[in-house]
């Protein structure tokens, strides 16, 4: 009845009994908070149903923020081992653990931080810089956000319920096959995976359709903002690359399930074949998040910087170069595997070409502020150690590149140096840059600068703390993974070093976090009522602050590039009153339902509950049913209810 | 022509749901991709045991394939149907493709079931696993695909023929289509190329 559920599986060291104690009261707390005010029909009614791209992207951010919390967390633990464990002290956590934390660290922070955080910002922007009042299937949207939310559950679920994965954030096998992880933990990793990777697939298609269609009269695709090229390549690669992540993750599990041969070392299967089909979607998956990134510096620059993007169509040539050598490199992450010198030296050349474009992006950058009447704000602030530090962390790639220097520091600490450099260095400090950014557009008000330089400054300074170390660790021979090493190696030092560095990012986090109740706290003498708040240059500025629900009264006609600064220099921003009504799409709670019979299905799976995983699967198939036979989707906002909340937001009236 | 009467669909060239479901095949093709280069991979690792060359039965698969060229032709006439707005003939051709469906994916399970009784399954080697997911997994599209024709031929015998069902008329059949395409790639590489 219950599979391989049973108490034992309650049972847990003290480190993770507090993280689970932590996590639970954090949740009665807001369950507590949600009763006591009586918010459970409004978060229902308001958020949870809605289709609106803007109430989607902010969910995704808070999930991806509290997903941040836990992983920052799991950095901490790590840290702290390694600076203790050294000797005759065995550090706070067993190896078994240890194992566990690493995986969940790197799962969480690109499945649940980074995706989540990425596609929060595409949903709160792409549809209005392109002019659009909605993304092309605002269902699916839903769908995609809540199938992620099911993969969130899960994966902390395995926290409370049974172990996660002790086999890296990539579970290679044979390691990961059931010989050698008979648990539930490699299970936990691959139906959390699948089921929020499906809805990132979705999220793809959803997206490239709403670019390819739904853009503003006028906007031909060489007077799209460069953010818009940006997340176009990356949905592209989400499109070619996530399903041979679902392809893989599901002969992986056909292994552990019916006992397969696709990845065993024994009856004619292939580990080797799993490292090359993981790593052809993974990858194309730093690009994905890296190519958004790239497109919400551009728009950072040329408005800080008070002056058209330079090069724009090198940026755009830049980033189909991109999305296309991102699928002829991913062997450069096992030169080590054996396929030979021909192979090897491909691989190593296509890695170096690819730091072209990259490289072309980050002179068009600087050229852009050069001469222009730079604001030192901090979205800026987030650029110019984004430029620093990525430019390290580009260079020590381009030296992995190299076969010959690769087998040196193939998995060691430089590795790892490396590819925190590029994902926290390029990455993250990009989405905060894009946060802060357009912040006063999805709530209304701006948020506090001083406060937000303290926590680029923090975050700045303990990245470099805590990564610089691990390149000369890294040279020194300390492989990544280590939960003990022997005193006589030297190494404590660096990673005491390390450990402090994690600690100022921590600081950093609490400044942020600071940051948002003290803007909120503020919130009315912050408060942005001209909808322009930076001077900015794309549509996405042409709305009030915070946009409605319709994001434009009226869709804009696009002439140029830049088309908000060209009106804005036109002196074209009449205000029209001849509004229409407008449909836009009801709220649905289908998409929750729908996750719902996931994350049952996924736990069946995971527990071998097969009576559970079959009504999951066709509770889904049943609810897509029930909504496919809907034709009752939209409602319609009529032009008076449109004048009277368009002269609302003129008198400043209105805010989230 | 005009003896025909056709009326085209509405809007299915610029209809972004016809787009998005483009995209969606598209990645449905990638996902195929990885299976059949993981076969390649696998092909010859048979473990000591039997290889595609003692297996298959190649007139018992070419009776399969012809059996779903010739649904997706009846599909097609369904789709001509669908532009002349005859209810009727779209819902017989519809039935008989999924007729044809049905025998396709009842002849792929027998050949599964006498595979297995002779104790080739998924378990004895690379080479099978690799077999049985590729060509499952195009088996369990049909499925989706007969399940998907019974919903919408239930519907248009319920509500009648509207615009928003002939779309989905418009996306099933490219479905269909698309599953045919598939299939001939199996049959080439799978059993064509594994007979030789």
């Amino acid at each position: 009845m219950l599979g391989r559920l049973n108490f034992e599986a309650l049972v847990h060291d003290p480190v993770t009994m507090g993280g689970i104690v932590g996590g639970i009261l954090v949740g009665l707390v807001v369950i507590a908070l949600l009763t006591y005010f009586k918010k459970w029909t409004w978060l229902w009614k308001e958020w949870l149903t809605s289709l609106d791209p803007k109430r989607i992207g902010i969910m995704y951010i808070l999930v991806a923020t509290s997903m941040l919390l836990r992983g920052v967390a799991d950095a901490a633990m790590m840290r702290l081992q390694q600076a203790l464990s050294v000797g005759d002290s065995t550090g706070i956590v067993s190896t078994d653990t240890f194992q566990q934390v690493f995986s969940a660290h790197g799962t969480i922070m690109i499945f649940f931080v980074a995706m989540g955080f990425m596609f929060g910002l595409i949903n709160l922007i792409l549809p209005l810089q392109i002019g659009a009042r909605d993304v092309a299937f605002p269902f699916l949207n839903s769908v995609s956000f809540w199938l992620y939310v099911a993969g969130f559950c899960l994966i902390n679920l395995s926290l409370v319920v049974g172990e996660f994965a002790a086999t890296g954030w990539l579970a290679y096998p044979p390691l990961s096959g059931l010989k050698y992880s008979p648990g539930v933990g490699v299970d936990y990793w691959i139906w959390s995976l699948q089921i929020a990777g499906i809805g990132s697939l979705l999220s793809g298609i959803n997206f490239l359709v709403t670019i390819l269609r739904m853009r503003a009269p006028g906007m031909t695709l060489m007077k799209m903002p460069i953010f818009v090229w940006s997340v176009l390549g990356s949905m592209i690669l989400v499109a070619f690359a996530f399903p041979i992540l679902t392809a893989t993750l599901g002969m992986l599990s056909l292994d552990r399930l019916m006992g397969m041969h696709f990845f065993t070392s024994d009856f004619g299967g292939n580990p080797m074949m799993y490292v090359n089909l993981i790593w052809a979607w993974g990858h194309p998956e730093v690009y994905i998040l890296i190519l958004p990134a790239f497109g919400i510096f551009s728009e950072i620059v040329a408005t800080f910087s008070g002056k058209r993007l330079f090069g724009y169509k090198s940026m755009v040539v830049a980033i189909g170069a991109i999305t296309f050598l991102s699928f002829v490199v991913w062997l450069h992450h096992f030169f080590t595997m054996g396929a030979g010198a021909n192979v090897n030296a491909f691989f190593g050349i296509m890695t170096m070409v690819i730091a072209i474009p990259t490289g072309v992006k980050v002179f068009n950058w600087l050229f852009t502020m050069y001469r222009g009447r730079v604001r030192f704000t901090t979205p800026m602030m987030w650029f110019l150690g984004f430029v620093t530090t990525f430019t390290i962390g580009g260079m020590t790639g381009v030296m992995m590149s190299v076969p010959a220097i690769d087998f040196q520091v193939h998995n060691s600490l430089f590795l790892v140096a490396h590819f925190h450099n590029m994902i926290i260095g390029g990455v993250l400090f990009g989405y905060f840059a894009g946060f802060t950014y357009w912040f006063p557009k999805v709530t209304g008000f701006r948020l506090n600068e001083r406060l937000g330089k303290y926590a680029f400054w923090l975050w700045l300074v303990g990245f470099l703390l805590a990564f610089l170390p691990l390149y000369a660790l890294g040279i020194m021979g300390a492989t990544r993974r280590l939960d003990h090493y022997d005193a006589s190696l030297g190494w404590q030092g660096l990673f005491i070093v390390a450990g402090v560095g994690v600690a100022v990012i921590c600081l950093g986090i609490a400044m942020q976090l600071l940051q948002l109740v003290v803007s909120l706290w503020q919130k009315n003498s912050r408060l942005d009522t001209s909808g322009d708040p930076w001077n900015g240059r794309t549509l996405e500025w042409a709305t009030a602050s915070p946009a409605p629900a319709y994001n434009f009264a009226k869709i804009p006609q696009v002439t140029d590039r830049d088309a908000f600064w060209v009106m804005k220099q036109a002196k074209l921003a009449v205000v029209d009153e001849s509004y229409e009504d407008i449909e836009l799409p009801r709220n649905s709670g289908l998409g929750v339902i729908i996750a719902i019979f996931a994350f049952l299905a996924g736990f069946g799976l995971i527990w071998h509950i097969w009576w559970l995983a079959i009504l999951g699967i066709i509770g889904i198939v049943v609810t897509v049913i029930i909504r496919a036979s809907d034709d009752n989707t939209e409602y319609t906002i009529s032009a008076a209810e449109i004048a009277r909340t368009e002269a609302a937001y003129r008198a400043g009236r209105l805010t989230i | 022509m005009k003896s025909l009467n056709l009326t085209p669909l509405p809007d299915v060239t610029s209809d972004k749901t016809v787009l998005g479901f483009w995209i969606y095949l598209m990645t449905d093709l990638v996902l195929f991709a990885t299976l059949f280069a993981t076969y390649a991979v696998l092909q010859g690792n048979t473990n000591g045991g039997s290889g595609s060359r003692e297996l298959f039965s190649l007139p018992f698969v070419l009776t399969e394939t012809l059996i779903l060229l010739t649904s997706s032709f009846t599909c097609g006439l369904a789709m001509l149907a669908a532009q002349k707005r005859d209810k009727a003939q779209l819902i017989f051709w519809m039935v008989v493709t999924a007729f044809l469906g049905l025998t396709f994916l009842g002849m792929e399970i027998s050949e599964f079931s006498m595979l297995v009784q002779e104790g080739n399954n998924w378990q004895r080697s690379g080479f099978l696993s690799a077999f049985f997911t590729l060509v499952g997994t195009h088996g369990l599209h049909i499925s989706v695909g007969l399940l998907w024709i019974g919903v919408l031929v239930f519907k248009t015998v319920k509500d009648g023929l509207s615009d928003g069902l002939l779309k989905r008329f418009v996306l099933l059949s490219l479905f269909w289509h698309l599953l045919d395409i598939v299939w001939i790639f199996i049959f080439t590489i799978v059993y064509l190329m594994g007979a030789a």
